[in-house]
């Protein structure tokens, strides 16, 4: 390859970076909102820098500390390290919410696809399904699967059961987009220049419905963070972790919103609507990119 | 309507009741170990103590209701009998009946959930069409901003934030339980001002949340109308702002709302029973959490299917009502 080519391209690559740049600054919504995410994200990593997460363990300190120069959040009555708690438990709770939410994208994008694209006996066994989950809110079920292992839920256990939960919503989303994509005539084309049916689910209709998977995505999150999230708070998550909504149920369970230990439970409050925030953002975002029509309020 | 979709809607409400059913039965024995019901008697029964005659007495009782030896299949079958009757058993802490429990909770959650769930609707369906329509003034489409924030933060963390400020810093409302514990229950004046001051911010908590969602579904539907033909006519025919605002846009943005509410009522509840359970308000979502902290099996799968029952319900009849009302909806014929 000789160098005016390599030039060209490097311009090339350069132009459309910057492209991707710009229309991110346009959709203003899915930008912040990126940018809210990804702060949070960094919160763990960044934050154990400056601070040693073993601390988030009961008995770290002093106990009932306001902040102080030393303690930058202060301590709870079992004296955890407030700020400690916030570095490690951060990352715990994004995990369990990006793990339940793609698990619950996976297992949603191939049921709507396939009922969408198969049709027949196969959609309405799908379709029925979704039809009676959506109706059962998640968090009753995890408190029937929490309960029945007696409390001893793991990060894990419960994204999973989040996951079977939260796959109604992409999965019809997905079945619909399906269902008018697959009249459209390049899938004939496609058909009749001799793929079959797997390639042109993957291959033609999965590149066009991206945004439409993206905005379920993070709607499947925002499910799993609002049921996990609950579920902790009343006292039913993993009790050796320092998730957001267990230090919350910790400082229910210990009065500390009436005995004015803001510290205790401001900080994962702020976390948690501070995600939440992100996440509707990043989804209007997408929403708006998937049906144009919804946005232009100006 | 045709009967093809009132069959269809009411067999998926029979088997959302038929999986509410099954999951109680199933996940318990999924489970490691025996099964935790069983498992919780014969812990108690061991223990001895004062509750042990009791506890030996329920547990035959639950036993041979349950036909405990029976093959797994049969136990199915006793076990649907049961919940058909809606017969959830007796309570392994306070040894009264599930039902009784469940009823002397009910109107508490009734109350200030339809109460709340009401004033959301209403105030966030009016909110809404004011954010979306054009020509409303400035100030009132600003308003996009708030209620994108409470549509944000869920219920119960708005709950906490309430509490901080209006319970602790400026302690204008009482916080916990449902009333005040000195005063006689009964139809007067003092124990309704009671109820209401500490209905007061669990219901605000859950208010705000509704309000705000219930805002933006109804901003979308209105600004998706105001491209409609029927409007720019209405408009070229020059009726008043006001009227199209109202008769025009409104009225037709309402009904999809409808169906917004029968979709949202899960989470909804959801989002009550913890609020119920951080304001330790006495309706059955802090019975829920008693029940999970005392393990006490049947009192924690009878809510859990009553609340299922409930949404079951309520969406039945809205999916079956809404056609009736909403003359441009027709299930069951292929557009």
């Amino acid at each position: 390859m000789n160098l005016p080519i390599l030039i060209k391209r490097s311009a090339m690559i350069q132009k459309r970076a910057l492209d991707g740049v710009r229309y991110l600054t346009e959709q203003r919504m899915l930008f912040i909102g990126l940018c809210v995410l990804l702060s949070l994200a960094l919160i763990g990593p960044i934050g154990s820098l400056f601070i040693d997460v073993t601390l988030h363990r009961p008995l770290s300190g002093a106990f009932s500390a306001p902040p102080s120069s030393t303690l930058p959040l202060g301590t709870d009555t079992q004296g955890r390290n407030i700020f400690a708690v916030i570095v490690a438990g951060v990352p715990l709770t994004l995990k369990v919410a990006f793990l339940a939410g793609s698990l619950g994208l996976t297992i949603g994008a191939v049921l709507g696809f396939v009922a969408g694209y198969v049709g027949g006996v196969v959609d309405t066994v799908i379709r029925t399904a979704s039809d009676v989950l959506i109706t059962i809110p998640t968090i009753l079920i995890l408190v029937v699967v929490a309960v029945s292992i007696k409390g001893l839920m793991s990060t894990d256990a419960m994204a999973i059961t989040i996951a079977l939960m939260a796959w109604m919503g992409p999965a019809r989303v997905i079945r619909a987009q399906v269902l008018t994509l697959r009249e459209k005539a390049y899938v004939d084309v496609s058909k009749a220049s001799g793929m079959n049916d797997f390639e042109v689910m993957w291959k033609e209709l999965l590149p066009n419905m991206l945004p439409f998977l993206a905005a379920s995505f993070v709607n499947a999150v925002i499910i799993a963070v609002l049921s996990a999230v609950g579920l902790q708070a009343l006292g039913l998550g993993p009790t050796d972790a320092p998730t957001m909504g267990m230090t919350i149920h910790w400082a229910l369970e210990h009065g500390a919103v009436l005995a004015g230990m803001w510290w205790w439970w401001m900080p994962p409050l702020t976390v948690i609507m501070i995600l939440f925030i992100g996440l509707y953002l990043v989804a209007t975002g997408l929403d708006e990119i998937a049906n144009p029509r919804i946005g232009h309020s100006s | 309507m045709t009967l093809d979709y009132v069959i269809r809607r009411v067999g998926i409400f029979l088997l959302v009741i038929w999986v509410a059913a099954s999951i109680n039965f199933f996940i318990p024995k999924l489970a490691p170990g025996q099964d935790p019901i069983v498992g919780a008697l014969l812990e108690a029964t061991q223990d001895g103590g004062v509750a042990g005659d009791a506890m030996v007495e329920i547990a035959n009782e639950y036993k041979a209701r349950y036909g405990l030896d029976k093959p797994l299949w049969q136990q199915y079958v006793i076990y649907l009998g049961a919940m058909a009757q809606l017969d959830f058993g007796v309570s392994f802490v306070s040894f009264s009946s599930v039902n009784e429990i469940i009823l002397t909770r009910l109107p508490w959650t009734l109350g200030l959930l339809g109460t709340s769930t009401l004033i959301g609707f209403i105030a966030g369906s009016i909110l809404g069409a004011f954010i979306g329509w054009p020509y409303s003034p400035r100030f009132l489409q600003g308003f996009i901003v708030p209620s994108f924030l409470f549509s944000a933060v869920p219920p119960y963390l708005m709950g906490l934030i309430l509490v901080y400020l209006l319970a602790v810093t400026f302690s204008v409302l009482p916080y916990g339980g449902g009333y005040e514990p000195g005063v006689i229950q009964g139809w007067n004046f003092e124990f309704f001002i009671s109820v209401l001051t500490h209905a007061a911010l669990p219901a605000m908590a859950l208010v705000v949340t509704d309000l705000g969602v219930r805002a933006l579904v109804m901003r979308g539907t209105i600004l998706s109308l105001f491209g409609e033909d029927y409007i720019k006519h209405a408009e070229n025919r020059g009726l008043k702002g006001w009227r199209i605002f109202a008769l025009y846009g409104m009225r037709n943005a309402l009904l999809p709302q409808l169906t917004w509410l029968a979709l949202s009522l899960g989470f909804v509840a959801g989002g009550a029973i913890v609020v119920e359970a951080v304001f330790a308000y006495p309706g059955l979502g802090s019975a829920l959490l008693q029940a999970i902290h005392g393990f006490d099996y049947p009192v924690v799968f009878g809510i859990v299917f009553l609340i299922i029952l409930s949404i079951a319900v309520m969406t039945l009849i809205l999916d079956l009502v809404y056609p009736l009302i909403d003359p441009r909806i027709k299930y069951g014929k292929k557009s």
